[in-house]
């Protein structure tokens, strides 16, 4: 049955298939919510059927996916699209120059094109808690000059990294001497309410700067490059569609900062679902007639075990996503890593390159091999890469186990076998295969648990899963969120090892489980 | 019954430090139909090399061997050892099948049907003194030393082979089981139905055992015949002092 769903989802694979658009959005709360509210808009003002595959990871998952064409569209910031997308050099601190720039780059490189921006500039800010703005009178970043030594700092590992970030920052604020402090932004702003730390890197259109009590300091010198949100669609679309570039410049200048950071805010703290607060920004904005602001909640929010329970329908379906996801690749992977193992246990000279080449697969980042898969044709964004992926992860400790156990069969054993005149496939088939078959389920019984907890990434290039959840936590600051799915990730993980090492205990010889 | 003849045989090894050894050198030897042949040495005269290259495990680098007349290599390898019983020191029983898979796996490989194959296991497992009732469904972890010498034996008579190769048999059990083993293998010999060759390094086995018994040294043969002639008349100094310093005073089984 396993196998059978399993392969359900592989033929199932290129979901977008009958859709005329598909949207595509950022992991994070207002790449998203700008994502579904494009998605709404198109649908509303088209004939086109719109899918919008929400959360589909960073920047180099969205670009190269718009690019290979699994999307059409997706909403990106003028400042990303000048230092990553086009990796132009240095800074340009001018929002005109840049989105205009950019604009005309992506169009000449890459055949896609900048629609109008939201109006919306969500670019680095350095926020100060309240209490201490005050004692230090603080309202810009050129009154910190000098205060680094009252002042405690929590930056995002990004910002402390980055040339538009704090390097750059320290340079164009002469004298600026802050001690620069990484830490996980999402347990910043809990720092900060805390009295921990007095300093930190925002986004200046986050929600949680309304929660917090903090002050926003004004970038008097005009350091941080604009960020302006704006829909990029591919050229090859628009030429499809003509119609869209008249839709999509009538959102331009609709939402700005102030408006963005209270819609993120209403997602986030509100417990509003995406869809529920784009509809009512259409309506609100007057673009869309319809029902406004009508509070309809995303999920329970608090306990764990309440969501468990009100979200059990969605959970049951994802779990058994995710257990196709698994099933599928560990299957592919003992198909291709079995036989595999026993070539080369005959061929000693392929030993260090098939083991030597696995265990590098092993040492890739997922991140970075799901954002290398989807670009190759006939991969995607999906359950295709992401089976490619688990298979790749899951080959080596199945070839491993397979070679391991066909190696340590005594040398007697085998010698006896030829001795007595056993054709070199009945020594394989008859003796070897079986004394090496427990050693072979063990590797695939490592294989499946490293597959389960692997397959939690696929949530970010949209192959569903148990990672959904906990993608979508993540970025919502929303632990009961991330637990409902981590927790029966974890589960499944408990029950595979569990079912699998009976069957290792099952398919053992009964003569060697006495030795 | 079958005649096996070496004739010149020479088999080099290649060291791993990149040098050569030659386990066996320019040796001629004829087993007689229907005889027991004890070959014995000291380790590394080439014994077990001697006995692996009439079975194709091991082939000539120069010489021949040949069995009823035919030179081994111009036998098919698998049909040529299926001739031919196979008996090591450890048992080698496959850990995985029971006695009587251990026993009848040739069997299963020829086709044999089910019931022929048990009645097949029957008679061998009651031939080496191991009744079927009992054994045939344990696994070999669950068998002594002796009694896995025993499945060995019958294992390797499941097709009724002319020729049977025994490396050390009996080389790991204790002297009681092996004394018993001895006796066991003397009333096989005394059938007379097949051809044997008999590796051990124990003279005082090779002269109780075998009809004929041949003397090595380093991959060279020092002498051959009956035991009776190896003590009376050695060939030189060398199998003189052999006999003289390994066999013990006469027991009679």
């Amino acid at each position: 049955m396993i196998a059978r769903s399993a392969l359900a989802l592989l033929l199932s694979a290129p979901l977008a298939a009958g859709q005329d658009l598909v949207v595509g959005s950022k992991n994070f709360t207002e790449g998203r919510l700008l994502g579904e509210i494009v998605a709404q808009w198109i649908q509303a003002e088209t004939e086109l059927r719109v899918e919008h595959r929400s959360s589909l990871g960073g920047t180099q998952i969205c670009w190269n996916a718009l690019l290979a064409g699994e999307i059409d569209l997706y909403v990106d910031y003028t400042g990303t699209g000048w230092a990553i997308l086009l990796k132009e050099p240095g800074q340009v601190s001018d929002p005109l120059r840049a989105f205009l720039h950019v604009r005309h780059h992506s169009i000449e490189r890459h055949d896609v094109e900048w629609m109008a921006p939201f109006g919306l500039n969500n670019t680095y800010a350095l926020a100060l808690r309240r209490e201490k703005a005050e004692a230090l009178g603080a309202t810009r970043i050129s009154d910190l000059v000098g205060q680094g030594a009252e002042l405690t700092t929590g930056f995002s590992i990004e910002f402390t990294n980055r040339e538009d970030g704090w390097a750059g920052l320290r340079e164009h604020y002469p004298g600026l001497d802050l001690e620069p402090r990484s830490m996980e932004h999402g347990l910043a702003y809990e720092a900060l309410a805390s009295g921990e730390i007095d300093l930190i890197d925002a986004y200046s259109t986050d929600g949680k700067l309304l929660r917090y009590d903090v002050r926003v300091l004004e970038d008097d010198l005009g350091f941080f490059p604009p960020y302006n949100a704006a829909p990029l669609v591919r050229g090859e679309t628009l030429r499809r569609h003509p119609e869209l570039r008249e839709v999509l410049w009538r959102l331009a200048f609709t939402l700005d900062d102030r408006g963005a950071m209270e819609l993120n805010h209403r997602v986030e703290e509100g417990g509003e679902s995406f869809e529920q607060v784009a509809l009512s920004f259409l309506a609100e904005a007057g673009l869309l007639e319809g029902e406004t602001g009508a509070d309809v909640p995303r999920g329970a929010r608090g306990g764990l075990f309440g969501r468990l329970w009100t979200d059990r329908a969605r959970l049951a379906g994802l779990l058994l996503e995710h257990l196709g996801l698994v099933a599928a690749s560990v299957l592919i992977a003992g198909l291709l890593a079995i036989p595999l193992g026993i070539l080369i246990t005959r061929h000693a000279v392929l030993r260090a390159p098939f083991l030597g080449g696995a265990s590098v697969l092993q040492t890739v980042p997922s991140l970075a091999l799901l954002a290398f898969l989807i670009v190759i044709p006939g991969l995607g964004l999906g359950a295709t890469s992401a089976v490619v992926a688990l298979v790749l992860y899951a080959v080596l400790p199945i070839l491993r186990n397979t070679f391991t156990g066909l190696d340590s069969v005594d040398p007697e054993l085998i010698d006896a076998a030829r001795g007595m005149g056993l054709t070199p496939r009945q020594v394989l088939l008859r003796i070897q295969l079986p004394l090496a078959l427990r050693t072979i389920v063990a590797g695939l019984r490592t294989a499946a648990v490293i597959s389960v907890g692997v397959a939690t990434l696929a949530a970010f290039i949209g192959a569903g899963g148990l990672g959904q959840p906990i993608v979508e936590g993540l970025y919502l600051n929303d632990t009961s969120l991330v637990l409902s799915g981590a927790v029966p990730a974890a589960g499944l993980a408990l029950l595979v090892d569990a079912l699998l090492g009976l069957c290792e205990r099952a398919l053992t010889p009964r003569g060697l489980r006495t030795s | 019954m079958a005649r096996i003849q070496l004739e010149g045989v020479t088999r080099r090894f290649v060291l791993p430090g990149g040098g050569a050894q030659t386990a066996v050198d320019h040796l001629d030897l004829e087993v007689r139909a229907g005889e027991t042949l004890c070959l014995i040495g000291g380790s590394g005269c080439g014994k077990t090399t001697t006995l692996r290259l009439i079975n194709r495990l091991e082939e000539a680098d120069a010489g021949r061997v040949l069995v009823d007349g035919v030179d081994v290599r111009e036998r098919d390898p698998i049909a040529l050892r299926r001739s031919m019983g196979y008996v090591v020191q450890s048992g080698a029983l496959f850990p995985h099948l029971t006695v009587r898979r251990n026993v009848t796996l040739l069997c299963e490989l020829e086709g044999w049907d089910e019931p022929r194959s048990r009645a097949r296991a029957e008679e061998l497992l009651e031939r080496v003194r191991l009744p079927a009732a009992d054994f045939a469904e344990r696994y070999p972890s669950e068998l002594s030393g002796g009694q896995r010498q025993r499945v060995g034996v019958a294992r390797a008579l499941a097709l009724a082979p002319p020729i049977v190769l025994l490396d050390e048999p009996f080389g790991a059990l204790d002297p009681i089981t092996r004394r018993e083993l001895q006796r066991e293998f003397l009333d096989l010999r005394r059938e007379g139905e097949r051809s044997m060759v008999f590796v051990t390094h124990d003279l005082e086995e090779a002269f109780r055992l075998g009809d004929r018994v041949a003397l090595l040294h380093e991959g060279r043969l020092l002498q051959v015949g009956t035991p009776e002639e190896l003590r009376r008349s050695p060939a030189d100094e060398r199998v003189a002092s052999f006999v003289a310093h390994h066999a013990a005073p006469e027991v009679r089984p």
